[in-house]
C-alpha cells in the first residue's frame, strides 16, 4: 500500500491527540452551571447561551449545514435546534480508503432551557460560518429602565 | 517511513489559550486525499492554511458576533482558536492543493504527482 497517510489510525498518537480533544472540551466548560437539558460533552452541536440586559443569546456551532435546512423552534419555553448534517466520505466506493472520520454527521436535536422572561415571539435566527444564533428578546417588564425622577 | 512521526505537532502556542483541535474526516481515492475540517466561526480571512516542507497546517480564530453586555449562562464551547498539523508524503503534489472553506467548514483537496497515480501497465504479447 502507498504510504499515504496524513496519521496512522489506531496510533499512540493519535489516541493521546484524543484524549487532549476531550480535556481542552471539558476544560472550557469548567464551572459552568449544570442545565436539567445537559448532555455529555461532544454532542452536536455544541452549544454557548448568554444573557444581554435586554434578550437571552444562543449560539450552536453547527458547520456544514445547509441554513434551509436547519429546524428553530420555542416551544414552552424550550428551545430545538434539529436537522441533518450529509456525510461528507463516500463510504460505498470500495476503492476510497478512510483515515479520519471524527465529524459527526446524520440527524440531530438539541433543546435549551429558556429563562421565564422571554418573549417567544421576538426572535431572531442567523447562521454564519457555521454557527447560528438564535436572539430570543426578554419580555418589557425583565428589560431594565430608568425611572424619572420628578 | 517508520522515522517520521505523522502526527498533530503543536508549534509554541502564540497565545495563553491553547488551540482546539478540528475534527477532520479524511479519506484517499486514487487521484489524492480529501480533509474536512469542522471550524465553525471561522471566517475566510481568519483562516490560514499553511505548507512548511511537508507540514501542513490549519489555523483558524473564531468571530463571534458578541452583543455587548453579554455573560454566559453556559458555555460548552471555548474556542478561540483551531489548529492542526499533518505531514504529507512525498508523492502528494504540495503545489497543487486546493482549500475550500464553507459555512465553517474547510475541505481541502491534496493531489497526488501524476507519477504516483496508478495506472494500468499495458501489456504487449511478444
Amino acid at each position: 500500500m502507498l504510504e499515504t497517510m496524513f496519521s496512522r489510525p489506531q496510533s499512540l498518537f493519535d489516541q493521546i491527540d484524543a484524549v487532549q480533544r476531550l480535556l481542552s472540551r471539558s476544560i472550557g466548560a469548567e464551572g459552568a452551571p449544570g442545565g436539567i437539558r445537559s448532555v455529555a460533552y461532544g454532542t452536536f452541536p455544541e452549544i454557548t447561551v448568554g444573557r444581554t440586559p435586554s434578550s437571552v443569546e444562543i449560539f450552536a456551532f453547527a458547520p456544514g449545514i445547509d441554513a434551509s435546512s436547519l429546524d428553530v423552534t420555542i416551544e414552552r419555553n424550550v428551545l430545538k435546534i434539529s436537522g441533518t448534517r450529509p456525510s461528507a466520505v463516500p463510504t460505498r466506493d470500495a476503492k476510497v480508503q478512510l483515515y479520519a472520520s471524527e465529524r459527526p454527521e446524520g440527524r440531530f436535536s438539541r433543546a435549551v432551557s429558556l429563562p421565564d422572561d422571554v418573549d417567544p415571539l421576538k426572535v431572531e435566527a442567523r447562521y454564519r460560518d457555521g454557527i447560528l444564533r438564535v436572539s430570543i428578546a426578554l419580555s418589557v417588564a425583565a428589560q431594565p429602565q430608568r425611572i424619572a425622577v420628578k | 517511513m517508520a522515522d517520521r512521526n505523522d502526527i498533530t505537532t503543536p508549534k509554541a502556542a502564540e497565545s495563553t489559550q491553547r488551540p482546539v483541535s478540528p475534527a477532520v474526516d479524511i479519506f484517499e481515492d486514487a487521484g489524492g486525499i480529501t480533509l474536512l475540517a469542522d471550524m465553525p466561526g471561522v471566517s475566510k480571512d481568519r483562516l490560514d492554511v499553511r505548507l512548511d516542507g511537508d507540514n501542513l497546517s490549519i489555523e483558524g480564530s473564531v468571530e463571534m458576533d458578541l452583543p455587548p453586555g453579554m455573560r454566559a449562562l453556559w458555555a460548552e464551547v471555548n474556542v478561540p482558536r483551531f489548529r492542526r498539523t499533518f505531514t504529507l508524503s512525498r508523492e502528494l503534489d504540495a503545489a497543487r492543493i486546493e482549500a475550500n472553506l464553507k459555512d465553517g467548514v474547510l475541505t481541502l483537496r491534496v493531489p497526488k504527482q501524476a507519477h504516483a497515480q496508478p495506472r494500468r501497465i499495458q501489456v504487449t504479447a511478444a
